[in-house]
Formats: C-alpha cells, sequence, structure tokens
C-alpha cells in the first residue's frame, strides 16, 4: 500500500461499524476484524504507520491496532 | 443415451394430502384431491387424448378431445377440467367417444396444412400424434373450405392467412399451424406472468395476438421461451429446430447464467445442440427459463472465441499461438521467477464464479498449495462478500437461508435492492405467480423496477436515495419495536435476549423514526411505517435482496440489518420466510463454499484455525500459510505499489467488472506476468501475457452451487473445443509450477471436497445422479441436505443482533457532482455481457443507456437518445441519455454490459467496510450533453486493438 492513508482509511471504517457497541466493544471487535481479513503486508504497513505516530486513526482504533500490534508474534 | 421424455400429465399437480380413490378403465387410482381425471389417468399409465392441456398450465377444456365417460353421469366431460371424487367409475374409449373425437380432429385438420413432411415440428407434433391416436384416416369436409392455411383461396387473397413472424431472433410464429388451443397464452401469463400474448377474434377470427397484434418482438414478449415450449404444433417453434431437425438425444445440465440455475435438458444431435429446453424435474425453475438460458447459447461457437494458447513478453506485442506445453512453462517460468524477486506472496489469483465447483476449488488449490499464499479472491467480493460476513455473524452460515419452492408459502415479499425481473427472472416469475395469488409485495429501491408494476402486480415502493439502506431497514426496524410489532417468543426462544434488548433500545430511539430519518432517505413515514406493518404482520415474510444491499459502504451493515428484521419477527427457520441473497453469478455461491475467500479454506473455515489447516496439510501434503491474503481491491493496492506482480485470473473479466476502471489498468499494467483463462479475449486480456483458453459449461462435466445452495450437475455434452475443460488447464499450470494434482474425472475433485468439507460430507455424483440435486448442508445429519436452514435453532447457536448504525458513504454530491448514479441489470443482458453479448440478444439492448429524469435532463438541456458526458471524481464517460421517471430526480442509472460504455471508469474505490466490497451502487456524478465518445473511450478502443491482435502463424518451411 503505497499511502497508509488509504489503510487508515480503512482501518477507520471499521472502527465507525463498531463505534455503536461502545468502547468495551469496540475496540476488540476491530482488532479482531484487522487480524482475520488483512493480509499481512497490510497488517506491517499499518503498525508501521502505528509506530510513527498513528496520524488520522480514530482513538479506537488507535488501542485496538495497539493491543492487536502486542498480541501478534513480531514476524507478522 | 436418448430423448429424455417427460411424462404430460395434462394437468397441474394438486398438493392436497387428501386422497381420493376412483376407478378408471377398470383399474383403481388413488390421488389427491384436486387432480384432474385426465391426470389420474396419466397416473395410471392411461394417456387420454388431449390437445389444449399440458400440465404447466391450469385446465382450459376448450379442444374437447379429451372427453370421457363417468357413470352414472350425463354428457362426456372434457376429463382435463372434471376432478376426481371418491367412486368414480370413468371411461376413456368407447364407440361414442372415438367418434366424438374423430369429429373433432377432422374439424382440426380440414384447418391445417398438410405439410407434416416438411414442417419443423415434424416428429414432435402433438397435432400429429392425436391424428394417430384417434385413428383420423380421412377429411369429411375437405381443405377447400374458409382457412387460415393458403395464402390464396380460389384465386383471391385470403384475408385470414398471415405471414410468418420471424422477428424474434430464436423463435418463429406460424399463425397458419395455429389451432388456437391458446397453451401459449396461458403459459405467458400463469408461468411468466408476463401476459403479452392474448387470442384476439371471436369464432373462426381468433388468433393468437403479441400485444395488440404486434410482432413478437415488438410485443412486451420477454422471449422467455414458455409459449414455444406450451405449443402442440410447429406455430411456435425454435428456429434452431427449423434449421437443424429433431435432436435424437438430451443431456440434463445446468443453466451458466444467473445465480437461480434452472435445469435445462441440452437437446443434441451428435455433438451439436439443438435446443436447450427447461426441465421439469429441475427444483430451482420447476420447468421455466429465461430467454439468456433457453436460448442465448450461441456464444459457445461464437467465431471470436479463442481455441488456442498464446503468450507474448510483452503487452504491446501481438500474440503468438503456442502449444499448451510452451504457455503453461513460460507461465509457470514467470510466476516462478516473480516469487524469487519479489518474494512468495507476491503472486496470486482469482477463480471464477461462472465455473465449477471443482475448478474453483482446484484453482484456489493451487494458490494455497502451490504458490504458497492465500491471496485468492473471487468476484464475489464485489457482489455478496457482505452476505457471507452478514449472515455469518447474525446466524451462523455465509448463505440464504430458503428454497425457491418456499416463495410458494411466502404471505408477504420484500425485495430490497434487486430488480429480479431482470437479473432473476424465473425466480421474479415464480414471486409473481404467488403475488397473483394474493401474496403482498413491498420493493425498497431507488429505481421503480419491473418488479413495481407488472400485470395483476401493485407492489409499495419505497424509493430512497441511494445508500440510505441502513436508515430505511433500522427504520424498519424502529416501527416494528416500538409498535410492539416483535415477534417475543420467537426471540426468548432462538436469540440472544440481551443482545436483543440492546439493539432494541438502540432502534427505537427518535433518530431512527421513519419521521426522522425520511430527510436523509427520502422515503415517506407513512409508506415505511406501513410497510413494516405488513411485513410483521401479514404471515410468513421472505426478504429477497441483491446488489443494491451488498455494494455500499455499508453493504455488510444492511445485510446484518437485514438478518436483525427477520429474527424480530420471527420469519427464519420454516417454509415462506428467510433472508435470501439473490446471488449473481451461476456458482456465486459455490465458488464461496470452495474456500475462494483469501481468509477462508473450503466450508468457510478461517485459514487460522490450526486443525482445519492440518486436515488440508495432511491431504495436500503441504505447509498452508496461516495468515490470510490480499482481496482483490488490495491486490490492486499491492501492484501499484510493487509487492503483487503476478496474478492467474480464471473465467472473470476483472477489468470491466471491477470499480474505477483506471485504477485496475495501473494495476494490471503494473504485473509481469497476468495470465488469462477464458472463453474470449476479454477486456483483462489486453493487460495479459498469457491467454489460456478456456471450454464452456456444454464441453465439461462437474457441479454449480445455486443461490439456494442447491449443488446441480454440470454435464458434459460435447468434447471441449480448446481441446481441454478447465479444470485439466488449471491442472496443466500446477504441474508446469512443479505442483501435482492428478484427477481423472471431477467427481475425484468432489470426492476431495466431501471429505474435507463438513457441510459436504454427503455430497457425491452417485447422489446426484439419484437425487438431482442437494442443497448443503448435506452430511450424516441431512443425507438429502437441507431445504430449510435454521429450523428450531440457528447453526451459530443463539441468533445475533447487531446494532446498525447509519453511516452515510463519503462519496457525496455536491456542486461538482450534484447527481446520484446507481448501477444495474437487464435481462436480455448478462454481467459483463462477455456471453450474451455474442448472441442475437444484443437485439433487445444494443448499448447501454443513461436513465435520466425529465426533470435533472431539462434543467441540462438533454433530450431523449442525445450523448451525454457522465463524469465523477474517478473519470468521465459517454452514452446516450433515456429520458423517464423510473429514476427519482437527483438519481440517474445504467447498466454495465458493453465495454465501451465503461460505466466502470466512473465508479470509485469507495468499498463495504467489512469486505472491502466496492461501493458500485452510489457515484457522485455530473451531466452534460456531448457529442461523442471521450478521450478516456478512444485511447481505451484503440489500446483493446492494439492489444487483440494475434501474429500470423509462420509458414512451415
Amino acid at each position: 500500500m503505497s499511502s497508509p492513508d488509504r489503510l487508515v482509511y480503512m482501518a477507520n471504517q471499521i472502527g465507525t461499524f463498531f463505534r455503536s457497541q461502545g468502547h468495551d466493544k469496540a475496540v476488540p471487535g476491530i482488532a479482531d476484524h484487522i487480524k482475520k481479513f488483512w493480509d499481512p503486508r497490510m497488517k506491517r504497513a499499518i503498525f508501521a504507520h502505528l509506530d510513527a505516530g498513528g496520524t488520522g486513526l480514530e482513538p479506537n482504533v488507535l488501542e485496538a491496532l495497539t493491543s492487536l500490534k502486542q498480541s501478534l508474534p513480531a514476524a507478522s | 443415451m436418448s430423448l429424455i421424455e417427460e411424462i404430460d400429465f395434462g394437468t397441474p399437480r394438486s398438493k392436497s394430502e387428501t386422497m381420493v380413490t376412483l376407478t378408471i378403465d377398470g383399474n383403481e387410482v388413488t390421488v389427491p384431491e384436486g387432480t384432474s381425471i385426465m391426470r389420474a389417468a396419466m397416473d395410471a399409465g392411461h394417456q387420454i387424448p388431449k390437445l389444449c392441456a399440458t400440465d404447466m398450465v391450469d385446465a382450459f377444456g376448450s379442444c374437447r378431445l379429451c372427453v370421457v365417460e363417468i357413470e352414472g353421469r350425463a354428457g362426456t366431460p372434457a376429463s382435463c377440467t372434471t376432478p376426481v371424487m371418491n367412486g368414480l367409475v370413468v371411461h376413456t374409449q368407447n364407440e361414442r367417444l372415438k367418434k366424438l373425437r374423430k369429429g373433432v380432429m377432422e374439424l382440426y385438420i380440414s384447418d391445417h396444412p398438410l405439410d407434416c413432411l416438411t414442417c419443423g415440428a415434424n416428429g414432435d407434433c402433438e397435432l400429429q400424434d392425436m391424428a394417430g391416436a384417434v385413428g383420423l384416416r380421412d377429411v369429411r369436409y375437405g381443405y377447400e373450405g374458409e382457412n387460415h392455411v393458403f395464402a390464396k383461396s380460389h384465386g383471391e387473397i385470403n384475408a385470414a392467412w398471415m405471414p410468418k413472424d420471424e422477428s424474434n431472433p430464436y423463435f418463429t410464429y406460424d399463425p397458419s399451424k395455429c389451432i388456437v388451443c391458446s397453451r401459449c397464452v396461458r403459459a405467458c401469463e400463469e408461468v411468466q406472468g408476463t401476459f403479452a400474448l392474448t387470442i384476439s377474434g371471436r369464432g373462426f377470427d381468433s388468433r393468437v395476438s403479441p400485444g395488440m397484434s404486434e410482432s413478437f418482438l415488438g410485443s412486451e414478449c420477454v422471449s422467455c421461451g414458455a409459449c414455444v415450449q406450451a405449443c402442440p404444433t410447429a406455430t411456435l417453434t425454435e428456429k434452431s429446430v427449423i434449421e437443424i431437425g429433431q435432436p435424437e438425444h438430451s443431456v440434463v445440465t445446468t443453466c451458466a447464467y444467473c445465480g437461480v440455475g434452472c435445469t435445462f435438458k441440452a437437446e443434441m444431435r451428435g455433438e451439436e445442440v439443438v435446443r436447450m429446453v427447461p426441465y421439469k424435474d429441475g427444483k430451482a425453475n420447476r420447468g421455466h427459463s429465461c430467454v439468456k438460458g433457453r436460448f442465448a447459447w450461441g456464444y459457445t461457437n461464437h467465431k471470436e472465441r479463442i481455441l488456442n494458447p498464446m503468450i507474448r513478453d510483452r503487452i504491446e506485442d501481438p500474440w503468438r499461438e503456442v502449444s499448451w506445453d510452451e504457455a503453461f512453462s513460460f507461465a509457470a517460468a514467470k510466476m516462478r521467477g516473480i516469487q524469487t524477486k519479489y518474494g512468495r506472496d507476491a503472486i496470486g489469483g482469482i477463480t471464477s464464479s461462472r465455473c465449477t465447483n471443482e475448478e474453483t476449488y482446484l484453482v484456489q488449490k493451487l494458490i494455497r498449495a502451490g504458490f504458497g499464499n492465500n491471496n485468492v479472491d473471487t468476484c464475489a467480493r464485489v457482489c455478496h462478500s457482505p452476505t457471507g460476513y452478514g449472515l455469518s455473524q447474525t446466524f451462523g452460515t455465509s448463505a440464504g437461508t430458503q428454497d425457491f419452492d418456499s416463495v410458494e408459502d411466502t404471505d408477504v415479499a420484500v425485495i430490497i435492492g434487486a430488480n429480479p425481473a431482470s437479473a432473476h427472472p424465473v425466480f421474479a416469475s415464480r414471486l409473481k405467480k404467488r403475488l397473483r395469488q394474493g401474496a403482498k409485495l413491498i420493493v425498497i429501491d431507488p429505481r421503480r423496477t419491473e418488479m413495481v408494476e407488472s400485470p395483476h402486480v401493485k407492489a409499495l415502493h419505497l424509493p430512497l436515495m441511494p445508500g440510505t439502506n441502513v436508515a430505511v431497514v433500522t427504520a424498519l426496524a424502529h416501527v416494528i419495536v416500538t409498535e410492539g410489532l416483535a415477534d417475543e417468543a420467537f426471540i426468548r426462544e432462538r436469540c440472544d435476549w440481551s443482545e436483543f434488548e440492546e439493539w432494541a433500545a438502540f432502534v427505537a430511539q427518535p433518530k431512527h423514526s421513519p419521521e426522522a430519518t425520511a430527510i436523509l432517505t427520502g422515503v415517506d413515514p407513512k409508506d415505511l411505517r406501513e410497510a413494516a406493518r405488513i411485513y410483521a404482520t401479514g404471515g410468513n415474510g421472505a426478504i429477497y435482496y441483491g446488489l443494491g444491499v451488498t455494494e455500499h459502504s455499508q453493504g455488510s451493515t444492511t445485510v446484518i440489518a437485514i438478518a436483525n428484521l427477520a429474527m424480530v419477527t420471527g420469519n427464519i427457520g420454516r417454509p415462506g420466510v428467510g433472508v435470501n441473497p439473490l446471488r449473481g453469478q451461476n456458482n456465486v455461491q459455490g465458488s464461496c463454499d470452495m474456500g475462494s475467500f483469501p481468509h477462508e479454506l473450503p466450508g468457510y473455515r478461517h485459514i487460522s484455525g490450526e486443525a482445519v489447516r492440518d486436515q488440508f496439510e495432511a491431504l495436500w501434503n503441504v505447509k498452508l500459510n496461516p495468515e490470510p491474503g490480499l482481496r482483490i481491491p488490495n491486490m490492486f493496492d499491492a501492484a501499484i505499489e510493487g509487492t503483487f506482480m503476478g496474478i492467474y485470473v480464471q473465467g472473470e473479466d476483472i477489468l470491466q467488472s471491477d470499480p474505477n476502471t483506471k485504477h485496475v489498468v495501473a494495476a494490471l499494467s503494473a504485473m509481469e506476468c497476468v495470465i488469462v483463462h477464458d472463453l474470449f479475449l476479454n477486456e483483462t486480456a489486453n493487460y495479459a501475457h498469457v491467454f489460456l483458453p478456456g471450454s464452456s459449461f456444454l464441453e465439461k462435466d462437474g457441479t454449480f452451487t445455486n443461490a439456494e445452495r442447491r449443488i446441480q450437475r454440470v454435464r458434459k455434452v460435447m468434447t471441449p473445443k480448446n481441446g481441454m475443460a478447465d479444470w485439466e488447464v488449471t491442472i496443466g499450470l500446477a504441474k508446469a509450477m512443479g505442483f501435482e494434482m492428478k484427477y481423472s474425472h471431477p467427481s475425484e475433485i468432489m470426492d476431495e471436497i466431501a471429505a474435507l468439507t463438513p457441510t459436504f460430507t454427503g455430497v457425491s455424483y452417485a447422489k446426484l445422479d439419484e437425487l438431482g440435486s442437494v442443497q448443503w448442508p448435506c452430511n450424516e445429519k441431512a443425507p438429502e441436505g437441507t431445504p430449510v436452514m435454521h429450523i428450531g435453532g440457528f447453526v451459530r447457536g443463539k441468533g445475533k443482533f447487531i446494532v446498525t448504525e447509519y453511516v452515510a458513504t463519503d462519496e457525496r454530491t455536491g456542486p461538482r457532482f450534484p447527481l446520484l448514479l446507481t448501477t444495474g441489470r437487464i435481462l436480455s443482458q448478462y454481467n459483463v455481457g462477455a456471453q450474451t453479448r455474442r448472441t442475437e440478444n444484443v437485439v433487445w439492448h444494443a448499448e447501454d443507456r443513461l436513465e435520466i429524469h425529465p426533470h435533472d435532463a431539462e434543467q441540462r438541456g438533454v433530450r431523449d437518445g442525445d450523448w451525454v458526458r457522465l463524469k465523477s471524481r474517478a473519470g468521465e464517460t459517454t452514452l446516450r441519455a433515456e429520458i423517464t421517471d423510473r429514476v427519482s430526480p437527483g438519481v440517474v442509472y445504467t447498466t454495465f454490459h458493453h465495454p465501451d460504455t465503461q460505466a466502470n471508469v466512473i465508479t470509485t474505490e469507495y468499498s463495504d467496510w467489512a469486505t472491502n466490497c466496492p461501493e458500485y451502487k452510489v457515484t457522485a456524478v455530473q451531466i452534460s450533453p456531448s457529442n461523442g465518445p471521450s478521450d478516456w473511450q478512444k485511447s481505451y478502443d484503440e489500446q483493446a486493438r492494439h492489444s487483440r491482435r494475434i501474429a500470423p502463424a509462420e509458414a512451415a518451411e
């Protein structure tokens, strides 16, 4: 993904769906969705963006990605 | 092999469970109450002569050939219109009846040409058969009297004679052979529901009349073929039969067009198809068909079909025809080279939703096990992937809940974002039949589709603004919950109660009411409330939906909202109800079932599951990658980024069918190896380096799975014209890449699928031959398959209510792009048109048109038929305008069947949040008058011409 913008957009779109379920359900919901449906290079790219500050990511999405990154083995 | 003769029982089957016993010709017969004497006799093996009766339509009683005697009753009643009663004693043959019948036949034949030897129906004519059956030996009246047979009589012009109508490309109407039995008229009304035919005039002047005495092509006729099938004479005959002659053998197979999955008899002479006739025992179509399946199979031997493999180094070069071996090794070297250079994950493939389950299974197997990654996807990505996601989250299965027979028990049908009359015509006919019996219909669609108004059908239409599905469906739920119409007993028993309460509190919020949302949806709140009440309280409620639901930023959310609606009203788990996605292509359901999605192995099991992977690894003898692969839009993004460089595309035209054509062109151009496996040099092939010729559905064995989860056999009726069935091509490519797959017949592939997939364990070719078809799950628990799902409980356990917040799409109208474009299909064309454009179907739809409301047209100075420029922020194209109030002001509509229209140059890369299914159905556009094709269209056309060149074969030394 040449630009992280598209991945940020996609991640926020997922965040928007889960928003109405409240923070406590939304954060694991978002993390689980990205874990299940994103290819490793997409995950790597969004994690790199996260490490660079995660500009543009909604708070729930930022939290979900942070927890997802920690839970996954470093290889992916 | 021989010609499959289906028994015509004369009148339809009675559904009654009360049995009646009577005596016919000395034999005791027991049949359901409501059965006609004619049918009861046929049940006992006695065929009563008949002409106007056939079991596809109700009895009519006009020909008087089927008269019988009943002891104790006066006269000679028609056996077709006389129902059975306990204790009746019926005689079908005696001197009196013989005389009566002979007299009737004499009258018929006195006004019928005697050209049997040269007649198109010779060998398949019921009139001829009946003349034989009654022992007609002469006609006392002669042939000189008033007649419809001769153009001239007694040297004068015969005003009663009418010439043949050959306007329909597929069949002829010869009025001189008509016996006015009205079977065609009744088939058009009762089976098809179009009411295009009538009998005009009275007595001797009576004739079959398309519309107001128009030509067949000029009338409302939709060319479904039901009238041709019903006709007992040569009056309505397939042109192919007239040209070739009668078939000598037939094979039962499955149509390769839409997701209805009609069963047909391919009627053959040698390896030549004479005609395709819908099969009465087909459980999806029950003997009916549409213009595509019945007639539009000519593409299979179209001159543009490519029969030899071809390769080239650069897409600027002309194609070079090579042997299969050379093509395979060229492709394999390129693909393996890319993996060496860019990494294992740099290649992938797309399975075809038009190919068989077995072929799809092999392609995903090649990718997962041979390529060593999970970069496999299918066209369902761009159509029904939200269905898979939404229904598995709520119900626990990624498929529709019913069979098509279920519609016969439906009291309220809700159609959302679908136009079955165009895209699923045989289902539409079955639904309309039910509607004419009194069931109610609600249509939620931006456009006034053919379903909204048709003869004797009037729907409650909610014309919403494109992109507001979630708001409308949630508003329906609001009404049901706040007006106390929820089925509490069902919810308590079958669903998670606390999730329901949370959801109910959410939808009950005033901001979700029809009144509050009307401003964005454009739907009259009164109509919306009425629709909710009808669905919740009108008896069995069934929802049918299509791509108007899924192809949105909130596609998955709408599917979830629909599932919520079915659960809150208890409309799930029995015949007549349910949630029914109308699948686009013939095998979209199958391609999803077969593990075509990058995150799922066959049977919808996530690739990260170790136990599941173990099973596949053991049988395939490889290590599988546990990470999900790229989805189609992700593949394009990765190609442009430079990490995805090779693709194998089987039977799919991604360039024409995927959104934002320029983006797709950029992605394909960036790749180093594009392998296209198809019947024709499609649009994607313009950017391909390897072309592997494909085989049509007539040329291979396999199975398709339709929208009702029904697995049906596809049977080979001719040798593949390209030399190999598609499954053999995939095996060849795999072998060249060093991955051996050994199968000698597709049945062995199905056996492997059954061994690995819990919902398929009971499926085998032997069972399909025995039962005709089965609906998965088909396993130990359901050895004959599962017509209706979630009976007594949901597959996932408790039904799950999920809140569905409406979020406006980011594709918004504004001053530059003030109109919303939405897209759809037309009856005569199919998908990207690769098949139907290469048939006579083009007489109905030679180009895509832009539908625009008179108000919007007038503001822009656009007249009907004018060329207009259609522009979005993604691109622009030109096409001709059609001014109509089928669309609301602010909305324009077009189809995408023709590549020169390039409707997808306009569509954007916005997509569904959960599945990346593109948002085809909403694009902000502007329209202005234009002089002709856009620069893009011209340069595209030039590139396509250039790219399609095939180098002449070098002369032998």
